[in-house]
């Protein structure tokens, strides 16, 4: 009987081999192949992929991607580290600014895109009123933007993640170093900060990974103009739009090294803590 | 810590009503300059142009499509769940690793075969479609939270129930999904606002009108160079309600949910 166990995984495995383990190896395969929708498969081997170094428009967008990735994560982490410690602290009507927090996070990413369009709309934008730019025709700000909205949407979560690291530190432990002497910044630098790595850490991996497949924001705010393709926006045009499919899948096989990466560092460093906690 | 916690409300909430307010403009109001902050004169013209679009239509299919992702997802979760927490099993540590990484799968890098295998079995432009997909991607984080509730469970109820003849299935089921229902819950929120939001793959799996979900129905609601922002507004209003009425009543649930397995508890 207890044999039977593990077998109670095996629907669960089989979905993920079936819907996601097939369809990255077919992508891979793929893109080996030059194929669109007039013409039939032809072996390329790693033509594809030289066709996309030499292509300016996917340089662009891996730029863009880099750019975004790094600047957002960045932002996200210090303003969630900062949220958190607001959080943290007790003060009256706490539970409601927790569930206002959250509202971001809830909002469908489509709305939060079309929210701050309209914020910055070169006709009805709020923003536009304030100074006279027309935000989405100049690359830097229309770049901006799509950080901008990505930071307000995603911070909830990693101040969260980095609250719920906040509450596994023993108060008696600050009590101590208060006691000692030690000033709000110390005890901030030398207790909160190394005791909170591990949670800041899964925050930073989580994030960056989850950033590389940005693709609504782009979608709906911009449709890749004014120098904010991406690479997900760029794979999608290639295999929907123009149905260049060895392209297409050879920029989603970038697109998934990419992630690829961060996920092994990220597995590496997750489930060995799920693990400890075991019995 | 009272004024930071102000400014935070403020930025989290700010953006979110001003477009509300857009959704109770008319056309003129909103063009008006300077631009009013409270609606001067009040119109559901943009709920009436939503609905002429067909966000009722989007809606429904978004309940189907989010509820039975999570009726699938759940119990295909809690068999993984159990068998990863609960029994000897070997290369576990392997396991999870596969686990935690399939829902990190880039979504462009699925589309191409799954929308050739959807194709092939004719499910492409059926609400079924971008179930798939969902499934799978939803499937880690609730094997995840399952399995941290699972943990929690002491031996000596399940030892019970061994005694009592049971079999692992019957022990999952009688015993394991009752005493975890709390994170059951959790795990079946967290998936049914997924599935709710995605867009990804409802846009390229559901290019039909009468089957499309919301986020595909408002993110190409527009023509391709006027933007109607009260009938946008309305919409995004009225796909986002469900979810701030779920936020206000499930928080902690929600919030236990989004961190559990990242931080030892």
């Amino acid at each position: 009987m207890r044999r039977l166990g593990p077998w109670l995984m095996a629907p669960a495995l089989l979905v993920l081999v079936l819907l996601a383990v097939v369809p990255i190896v077919g992508a891979l395969w793929q893109s080996l192949f030059h194929e669109t929708a007039r013409e039939p498969a032809r072996w390329a081997g790693l033509e594809n992929y030289a066709r996309l170094a030499r292509d300016p428009e996917a340089r662009n967008s891996l730029l863009f991607t880099l750019q975004f990735v790094g600047t957002s994560v960045v932002l996200e982490l210090l303003f969630g580290l900062a949220t958190a410690l607001v959080l943290h602290a007790r003060f009256r009507g706490r539970a409601w600014v927790r569930a206002s927090v959250l509202i971001p996070w809830a909002i469908p990413t489509v709305v939060a895109s079309w929210i701050w369009r309209y914020i910055f709309d070169d006709y009805s934008g709020v923003m536009t009123y304030v100074s006279d730019v027309s935000w989405f025709a100049s690359p830097f700000w229309a770049r901006t933007i799509i950080i901008l909205a990505d930071v307000w949407k995603t911070m909830p979560f990693t101040a969260l993640l980095i609250l719920a690291g906040l509450q596994t530190i023993p108060d008696e432990l600050i009590e101590a170093a208060r006691i000692d002497g030690a000033g709000p910044w110390r005890r901030f630098k030398e207790i909160t900060l190394p005791l909170l790595r591990p949670a800041i850490l899964v925050a930073l991996l989580f994030r960056t990974i989850d950033a590389f497949r940005v693709f609504d924001l782009v979608f709906v705010m911009t449709r890749g103009k004014s120098g904010t393709s991406v690479l997900q926006y760029q794979g999608y045009k290639a295999l929907f739009d123009q149905q260049d499919y060895g392209m297409g899948t050879a920029i989603s096989a970038v697109v998934f090294l990419l992630v690829a990466t961060m996920s092994v560092i990220y597995v590496r460093t997750v489930p060995s803590r799920l693990l400890e906690a075991d019995r | 810590m009272k004024g930071a916690a102000a400014v935070i409300v403020l930025c989290s909430v700010a953006p979110f009503l001003w477009f509300g307010m857009a959704s109770l403009k008319g056309p003129q109001e909103i063009a008006q300059r300077p631009p009013t902050l409270v609606p001067r004169h009040p119109t559901l013209e943009g709920y009436r142009g939503a609905a002429e679009k067909g966000i009722f239509g989007w809606m429904a299919n978004s309940l189907i499509v989010a509820a039975a992702t999570t009726l699938l997802t759940i119990p295909l979760a809690a068999g993984a769940a159990y068998a990863l927490s609960r029994t000897r099993i070997r290369g576990r540590r392997l396991w999870l690793g596969f686990v935690l990484a399939a829902s990190m799968f880039p979504q462009i890098t699925l589309a191409h075969t799954l929308y050739g295998m959807l194709q092939a079995v004719g499910l492409v432009n059926t609400r079924a479609a971008p179930i798939a997909p969902y499934v799978s991607l939803t499937l880690p984080l609730a094997i995840w939270i399952l399995a941290s509730f699972f943990r929690e469970i002491p031996a000596e109820i399940e030892e019970a129930a061994r005694i009592d003849g049971a079999g692992p299935l019957r022990i999952l089921i009688r015993v394991f999904l009752p005493v975890a229902a709390p994170g059951v819950f959790t795990a079946a929120i967290l998936t049914f606002i997924y599935a709710w939001n995605e867009f990804f793959f409802a846009l390229v799996l559901l290019t039909r009108d009468d089957v499309r979900t919301l986020p595909p129905g408002i993110a190409t609601m527009p023509g391709q160079y006027t933007f109607p922002w009260g009938e946008i507004a309305a919409a995004c209003v009225l796909a986002t309600a469900p979810l701030l009425a779920a936020v206000a009543l499930l928080q902690r649930r929600i919030v236990s949910g989004l961190t559990s397995g990242a931080v030892k508890r």
